[in-house]
């Protein structure tokens, strides 16, 4: 989508400001549509038969700048593509770097049973919700068509999540196709010399594609063929070459083609991209340095310009972060990640119970109640509105203070609950204590510096001495 | 939606027509066949063909009005003139790829750490950082001139540490210069920086002048260029600082740092009178930065004195808000935005601010297992410096040595240095890749 203003968009819509959408105004409509806040779907009368012609021309003007392609079926289904920018703060990215996973078709089927079923539960909590991940790919190593296929069956009835199908033999990838089709696989991939008949088999199948070459003339060339065959679901792979020079050459063939679909707005080429870290694990021979060395080029390729990526190593300390990164990359930076102010009730809190004090900035709340949550500690836990800082910087920046909280405490009537009149401020606002203790009139005592030794205050601290 | 159908189509599923259930098979609409062929059809494909369409004919309620024509070509007078081959799309459709230099109108100004004994100092080498005309490891649009450097921190006091770090430091802890010996000697670090943190009022209240004592230490054990950090206290850096530039006098030293909060005048005078460089540090703030380095300008620093720190969040608590500050930065001075126009230093070892560095377990119970923290540890850090790596960061305080190895070889290796350790690998054959039991 390369639109300069609202305007451009607004000429197409009805133009009668009925707001079913939701907005006042079709302008208002049209500047979230630009922003990607709202989709042309919010917008029903425009599906009317007699709009038809402006509907087109809207659905053209909104496509993104890079293709959107969906793997898998079902509520797993993983939407890559999609990015209007090259750089986060112009707007924010919007579908993230979908996490794949391999097995491989040698693996003992226990084995693999398992090793799927780890992939597909995986989970891990991060501000306010669960990370998890995204994909398998299946990797063909005996290069038979009936191993691959059996291998391609367990996996498909142990997990519901999309599946990458990988063998460069088209005979192999035929085999496991036929086994899920209904699954919306993408097959990996069409190179120079095999990518006739895996034209033929995405036809056939309708499954998306994943077009490989480290020769960028030779890629444009297969996604020129591809889409003039009607083959558009398509996934490039520029080759991930892990080390040395080659890694150098790897991540500026990533940025040049992203540069071309966005930057000078290529056609041609602007489809997801897909790197492979795992070719890591060829080099380095150590399991430790090498899923090391993984995470090193997922992190490079998060960045620059990875639409889905595929990794070998499954130990926690791949997967946190990893998966962490995705979702700090990915969190659209035009919203403050912040929660509602108010008072939240941890556990089952009485008269007597703490209250704990905390801002509205969503990954310092979750912390804390997630900390006070899980080692059972029945509390109050009163979120002060700071603009979505956290304490540390919002105590400097003056956005938690004295008067905010007793704000909080009135407008949220908390006195109602509280019978105690006591505050524990977290242990970073400790220098605001005296003047919160004059402006509320109630006790403040401090708490430490990190919400994770709250277990630990209780011990010391609560009930304190001069509270009945 | 009318779909076509090609004749690659059909023979590839005549090819396998015993396999090939045909309820499954929908043909609406127009089918197309182009055939134009000297060639010869196999008897056995004409038969696949017309027994295959017999079956659809009776699998379709529309009218296959292609049917017959279809019929008609394959009738036997024709059939010389078709060939299996050239029924699939023969020949990719040639294409080149093309895309233009990204070029800017801005270059990072390009800083020297460090003074040998020909400027006046006593260390063994310097180093440069900055110059870029392009953002960070864009080689194909300029090569970067000087790959990102990497500073490991010691400390003026025995500090606590994550378990994975401390094993590496214990011995040392007691002696600042020992630990910066350690620093470059066993971890190869390009730099040290040593922080004086035992003179915060709150921890030792250690004097000034004894803090500068430390520093000379440090210069004395080390032949690398150092940073010098104070404590972080806004009304007690300033003479911590102002001691110990005048006891580095003359080995252009990094001077961390000066900042809005406090009497920033005092550091940078105290930094340009001793020739070193100065550390310019505002907390996720654009506008800021951009305040106190014209004020720096103001009171006379040189650019090539000014190195810039606009604060580093740890991966999962904030690296979003530091990534994307860093390269707003970066490509705000490369438009030509010459106040931000510096090299950037970030403090990675930060990273082990997160939990999910040090924490034995998961406190959530519904968490997959964590693993061994010491795994996950050294991988935030490295996480937390490549990315702000990426972003525009030249100098990097890290803290884990496995952590500083490994970002100073991905760095290496983007930046575009010559590596033995290239091991030749077909970029493909990750696929039948087998691993080791």
């Amino acid at each position: 989508m390369r639109i300069g203003s609202p305007m451009e968009i607004w000429e197409y819509l009805p133009g009668t400001n009925c707001g079913e959408c939701g907005e006042k105004t079709c302008l208002a409509y049209a500047s979230l549509l630009k922003d990607r806040k709202k989709s042309l779907s919010d917008c029903k009368p425009l599906f009317e038969p007699k709009y038809a012609d402006k509907a087109h021309k809207l659905m053209d003007l909104l496509a993104p700048e890079v293709r959107e392609v969906k793997i898998g079926v079902g509520a797993r289904t993983m939407t890559i593509g999609g990015e209007d920018v090259l750089y986060r703060h112009e707007l924010t990215f919007f579908n993230r770097t979908a996490l794949t996973y391999d097995v491989w078709d040698t693996m003992d089927e226990a084995e693999l049973r398992v090793r799927v079923k780890e992939i597909t539960d995986w989970r891990k909590f991060y501000v306010g919700e669960f990370l998890t991940l995204d994909a398998i790919a299946i990797r063909s190593v005996s290069d038979d068509a009936n191993t691959f296929a059996a291998c391609v069956k367990c996996v498909a009835e142990e997990t519901d999540l999309p599946l990458v199908l990988c063998s460069f033999n088209a005979e192999v990838q035929k085999e496991g196709l036929k086994t899920v089709s209904d699954r919306n696989p993408l097959i990996y991939a069409a190179d120079k010399d095999n990518w006739s008949e895996m034209l033929s088999l995405a036809k056939r199948y309708k499954v998306p594609v994943a077009l490989f070459s480290q020769d960028l003339d030779m890629l444009n060339s297969l996604a020129v063929t591809f889409s003039s065959a009607g083959i558009k679901d398509l996934v490039l792979d520029p080759g991930t070459y892990p080390t040395g020079n080659g890694l150098s050459e790897s991540f500026s063939r990533f940025v040049q083609l992203r540069r071309a679909g966005i930057g000078e707005q290529d056609k041609q080429i602007a489809y997801p991209l897909i790197a492979v870290p795992m070719t890591a694990w060829q080099v380095l021979e150590d399991a430790l340095e090498a899923s090391y060395w993984e995470a090193v080029i997922a992190d490079t390729f998060i960045l620059r310009y990875a639409d889905m990526m595929i990794m070998h190593s499954i130990e926690p300390h791949s997967l946190i972060p990893e998966r962490t990164l995705v979702a700090n990359i990915y969190t659209d930076p035009r919203r403050p990640v912040s929660v509602d102010a108010g008072l939240r009730e941890v556990g089952n809190p009485t008269a007597e119970s703490p209250l704990f004090l905390t801002t509205n900035f969503a990954l310092t709340y979750y912390t804390v109640e997630s900390d006070i949550a899980s080692n059972k500690i029945d509390s109050y836990l009163m979120v002060v509105d700071t603009d979505g800082l956290g304490v540390e910087a919002a105590v400097a920046g003056g956005q938690l203070n004295a008067n905010v909280i007793k704000e909080t405490i009135d407008s949220h009537e908390i006195g109602k609950k509280v019978k105690n009149e006591t505050i524990v401020l977290p242990g970073l606002a400790a220098r605001i204590s005296g003047e919160t203790e004059d402006a509320t009139g109630w006790t403040v005592l401090v708490g430490p510096r990190d919400s994770g030794r709250i277990p630990g205050w209780m011990e010391t601290s609560w009930p304190p001495e001069n509270v009945s | 939606m009318p779909k076509e159908i090609t004749l690659a189509d059909i023979v590839d599923i005549l090819e396998e027509y015993e396999v090939i259930e045909l309820e499954d098979v929908s043909i609406e609409g127009e089918i197309e066949l182009e055939i134009s062929s000297d060639g010869a059809v196999p008897t056995s494909l004409i038969q696949l063909l017309q027994s295959m369409l017999s079956v659809v004919d009776k699998q379709l309620e529309t009218t296959l009005s292609t049917r017959s024509s279809l019929i008609q070509i394959l009738q036997p007078a024709q059939l010389p003139q078709l060939s299996v081959g050239e029924m699939k799309v023969q020949s990719l459709v040639p294409a080149k790829f093309e895309v233009a230099k990204a070029e800017w109108n801005g270059r990072i100004e390009e800083v020297t750490i460090g003074a040998t004994s020909s400027d006046g100092g006593s260390r063994g080498n310097v180093v440069t950082i900055g110059g870029e005309k392009s953002l960070p490891f864009y080689n194909f649009d300029n090569q970067m001139p000087h790959p990102p450097v990497i500073s490991v921190d010691c400390f003026d006091m025995p500090i606590p540490l994550a378990k994975a770090v401390r094993g590496y430091y214990d011995d040392v802890m007691e002696d600042p210069g020992e630990w910066a010996k350690k620093n470059v000697q066993e971890f190869g670090a390009d730099m040290v920086t040593i922080h004086l943190i035992s003179t915060d009022p709150m921890i030792n209240d250690t004097p000034a002048r004894e803090a500068a004592k430390t520093v000379e230490e440090v210069l004395q054990a080390v032949k690398v260029p150092i940073v010098i950090g104070g404590s972080g206290n806004p009304d007690k850096d300033p003479a911590v600082l102002e001691a110990a530039a005048e006891a580095a006098e003359g080995e252009r030293c990094l001077i961390a740092s000066a900042n809005l909060n406090m009497d920033y005048e005092r550091i940078a005078k105290a930094a340009q009178d001793h020739g070193h460089v100065i550390l310019s540090w505002t907390q996720l703030d654009i506008n800021a930065q951009k305040t106190l380095n014209r004020y720096l300008f103001k009171l006379g620093v040189p650019r090539e004195d000014i190195v810039i720190d606009p604060t580093t969040a740890a991966l999962g608590y904030g690296l979003d808000y530091a990534y994307t500050n860093i390269e707003r930065m970066r490509i705000a001075a490369l438009k030509g935005d010459s106040d931000l126009a510096f090299p950037i230093s970030c403090g990675i070892t930060n990273a082990w601010g997160a939990r999910e560095a040090w924490m034995k377990d998961s406190p959530i119970k519904e968490d997959s297992d964590w693993g061994p923290a010491a795994y996950r540890g050294p991988l935030f850090e490295i996480v937390t410096g490549l990315t702000l790596g990426i972003a525009g960061g030249d100098l990097f305080m890290m803290m884990h040595p496995k952590a500083a190895k490994t970002v100073k070889r991905v760095t290496q290796m983007l930046f575009g240095a010559k590596t033995d350790d290239d091991k030749a690998i077909g970029m493909e054959d990750w696929v039948k890749w087998r691993p080791e039991k």
